[in-house]
């Protein structure tokens, strides 16, 4: 049972993520929203990754007869920062554009496309 | 030729990826033969392309492992793993991979006019060969994680498209925005789904997944979630919202290759149902899911098309209304996968019908907002109410725009009419209903059609259009071309299907064959 | 953005060399230690982020600027693209320099050691080049966002 409170903290920072998605109106707070779920998936690959009574999958650290948590988690978390990084990088400079012209950042207003 | 051969599905990779990161360097030379360069890139990605349907499209599917020599390892213990990143071209992905080349080449040579007068270009054509990367790459791969990665790559590149043209006003920043939130997420919960299988099956590679699924719980969330965001992504309702701010914003060329980017999440969504899952899950529930998304899609994409003044906007509820059809045609074909009496009288027709609308879709679409793009390059707006009277000076883009639009209409003899009677008589037989819907939609796609060429073209001269011209010939001939293909396919739809859909079709419903490839050699 | 005061002046210029020595070190043993080109990248922009808030817009356009970080960054995935083209022999990006006996090629040796820098092939070169691409791609977000930031604050300021 104990072994399962990282599951919970990805239901968890998964849950915060969307809510802050559905309901807030300031354009950065969506994106904080964004990162929120980004977050909760990544902590999800690295602990599907976890065997227990294992050390740390460091090549020139490896002792005979003992455990390795599985790495190709770690690399598959990587790549997924790597790729919110960028993601964060382009959608604060799409606000900072919508807030020189448009001059607020509340969605509420920047709504020129209706219908 | 054969060493091209081998190395072909890398090189369709490796070369757009290599000009978009020479790009800069180019640009520092010369600025004036940029687009050019790009264009000749694209045009070799192409003829790649052709060589690899050639070889593949008679049933040889053809497998590429980055980074090693084999695509097993063989553990001490005598057990044999499927490792490294494999590519995995069948007859269904390089029929994609063939609307992208297609439409990408196409696209670049438009650009050479149609952006001329813009700065900052050589980040526009980086982000334009990246797109085309990341969009082969969904196509192709046989590795679920390099499927997110690449998904995530089509996705960055086009809102940095999207958003382009941002410096006069703000709109293609607020479409930006809201297309990045969209596919942001789905890109997220499709890593969700990768991270369940991998943590019950332990490997990576679809083939390998497909042999060993166990169809659990965790299997069947996994396949919700799956299904919701793919179809998000590719613009089906009731989650098209991004559709038409996104679509309107961009620049007339991207609308076209971001169209083949959609329809690259469709070809994602069959490969996941039809090749990972197969029959193995509850063929008549997940098939039933997919025709009302198909109809819904329809349904609303041609109302809400009827009531617009901009002409990208209305094209663009148009694109969510034609995703419907290739939704409803395989919808069918999956409802009845289970039983083999229907599928062989009815069923591959369905899906047939649905996958020849891919291609024709892509073609008619793209010509359709190219030549929406003509005439915003010519008078300055998107306003239909503001437009009167252009078929007097533009002659060859009304020519084109009626043949996009005889085609999307499904009046014969182009092409749009081939798929359409296809889905129609398929679909009749697995229930009547579906069948009159998809007609009814029809009729109103041609009543918003001759709407929009009235307004557009017809009529007197306006004062402050008097004088304008032709659009230049890069423009016409990426016009052009699409149009000869829009004829060909119309005029010989039999050798189309018989050489090219069907071997697809056939591809997708043998799951054996999928995994056969990648198994059978271990 | 102004300039900050004499002590934040005087502790930024004695500590951002080995912010940049840190980076560049867990570049260079991406294949030893945990870390690699990204995270070593990630650190070497932290250093340029310390610099710019330090000196303010004005002031860092003196010793940072965008072309150079521009060049720094086509080199690295020119470099990163081309030994992945090198390996084109077996396949794309198939790693030729391992266990070979040439540059960076020896072979890793098991058990717990300090480890040899000399070993991984192309993947030691590609960490570099990852790492030029990542630091010089930070140096440029950063160096953009805060010019952009300036122009909508004088604009606020004029409106």
């Amino acid at each position: 049972m104990i072994g399962n409170f990282p599951y919970l903290a990805v239901a968890l920072l998964i849950g915060l993520g969307i809510y802050t998605l559905i309901y807030k109106r300031n354009l950065i707070k969506i994106a904080i929203g964004i990162t929120l779920i980004e977050n909760g998936v990544n902590l999800f690959l690295i602990t599907l990754g976890y065997r227990k009574g294992a050390i740390a999958p460091i090549f020139t650290q490896a002792p005979e007869g003992l455990k390795m948590v599985l790495p190709t988690p770690q690399a598959l978390t990587l790549t997924s920062i790597v790729i919110g990084v960028a993601t964060t990088a382009l959608i604060l400079s799409v606000a900072m554009i919508i807030f020189k012209k448009y001059g607020t950042l509340d969605t509420d207003e920047v709504r020129r496309l209706k219908e | 030729m054969s060493s091209i051969m081998t190395h072909a599905p890398a090189l369709v990779i490796a070369f757009p990826l290599l000009a978009a990161f020479l790009v800069p360097v180019v640009s520092r030379l010369n600025k004036k033969i940029l687009g050019i360069f790009v264009a000749v890139v694209l045009g070799f990605t192409l003829l790649i392309t052709l060589l690899m349907a050639v070889r593949i499209l008679p049933g040889n599917p053809l497998i590429y492992v980055f980074g090693g020599s084999e695509a097993g390892l063989t553990l001490p213990s005598g057990y044999t793993v499927p490792i490294r990143i494999i590519f995995h071209i069948d007859s269904m992905g390089i029929f994609m991979g063939l609307i992208t080349a297609i439409v990408s080449f196409l696209g670049a040579i438009y650009s050479i006019a149609f952006m001329d007068k813009h700065s900052g270009l050589e980040k526009y054509y980086a982000l334009l060969l990246l797109l085309a990367t990341g969009m082969f790459g969904m196509e192709f791969t046989g590795d679920i994680f390099n499927f997110f990665v690449f998904l995530e790559i089509a996705s960055i590149a086009s809102v940095a498209l999207i958003a382009f043209r941002s410096n006069l006003s703000g709109e293609p920043a607020e479409a930006g925005f809201k297309y990045m939130v969209v596919s942001s997420i789905s890109a997220l919960m499709v890593l969700f789904a990768v991270g369940l299988f991998y943590g019950q099956y332990d490997v990576l590679n679809m083939a390998t997944i497909a042999s060993v699924m166990k169809f659990t719980q965790l299997d069947k969330i996994a396949l919700i979630l799956l299904v919701t965001v793919l179809a998000m992504k590719a613009g089906s309702v009731p989650m098209h919202m991004w559709t038409p701010d996104a679509y309107s914003e961009a620049p007339a060329s991207i609308t076209m290759i971001l169209v083949a980017a959609s329809q690259a999440s469709l070809y994602a969504l069959f490969r996941i149902i039809f090749s990972l899952y197969n029959i193995t899950l509850n063929t008549i529930t997940i098939g039933w899911i997919i025709i009302i998304l198909g109809l819904l899609s329809m349904f609303i994409g041609v109302t809400m098309a009827i009531i617009q003044k901009d002409i990208k906007r209305l094209m663009a509820y148009h694109a969510v209304s034609q995703t419907g059809y290739m939704l409803l045609g395989v919808g069918v074909g999956i409802a009845v996968l289970a039983n083999p009496i229907a599928l062989e009288t009815f069923g591959i027709k369905a899906m047939e019908g649905g996958i020849f609308h891919i291609m024709n879709h892509a073609m008619y679409k793209g010509l359709l907002f190219l030549t929406a793009g003509a005439l915003f390059y010519r008078t300055g707006t998107r306003n239909l109410n503001k437009m009167g009277g252009l078929g007097n000076n533009m002659i060859y883009t009304a020519i084109f725009f009626i043949i996009g639009a005889a085609a999307i209409a499904g009046i014969p003899p182009f092409n749009g009419f081939a798929s359409k009677l296809i889905i129609y008589e398929s679909v009749f037989q697995f229930n009547p209903l579906l069948s009159i819907i998809a007609m009814l939609v029809s009729i109103l796609t041609l009543a918003s059609f001759v709407k929009v060429f009235h307004s557009a073209f017809l009529g007197p001269k306006m004062e402050q259009y008097k004088d304008v011209k032709e659009v230049p010939k890069s423009m016409l001939f990426a016009m052009g071309a699409l149009a000869c293909i829009i004829v060909l396919f119309g005029l010989f739809p039999d050798l189309v299907v018989k050489y090219i859909v069907h071997p697809a079709v056939m591809a997708l419903i043998n799951q054996s064959s999928y995994t056969a490839v990648i198994l059978g050699g271990m | 953005m102004n300039e900050m005061s004499r002590i934040v002046r005087t502790i930024t210029t004695l500590i951002y060399g080995f912010i940049m020595i840190y980076g560049f070190y867990i570049i260079v043993h991406g294949h030893l230690t945990p870390g690699g080109g990204f995270q070593g990248g990630a650190i070497v922009a932290s250093a340029f982020a310390l610099l710019v808030v330090t000196y303010g817009n004005q002031g860092s356009k003196k010793f940072l600027s965008e072309d150079i970080f521009s060049l720094i960054e086509t080199t690295g995935l020119v470099l990163f693209i081309a030994f992945a083209f090198f390996g084109l022999g077996i396949t794309f990006f198939y790693n030729f320099m391992a266990n070979s006996g040439g540059l960076f090629g020896n072979s890793a040796v098991a058990g717990i050691n300090a480890g040899d820098l000399n070993t991984g092939g192309t993947v030691t070169i590609m960490n570099m080049a990852v790492g030029l691409e990542v630091l010089a791609a930070f140096g440029v977000i950063i160096l953009t966002m805060s010019a952009g930031s300036e122009i909508i604050s004088k604009k606020k300021e004029n409106s």
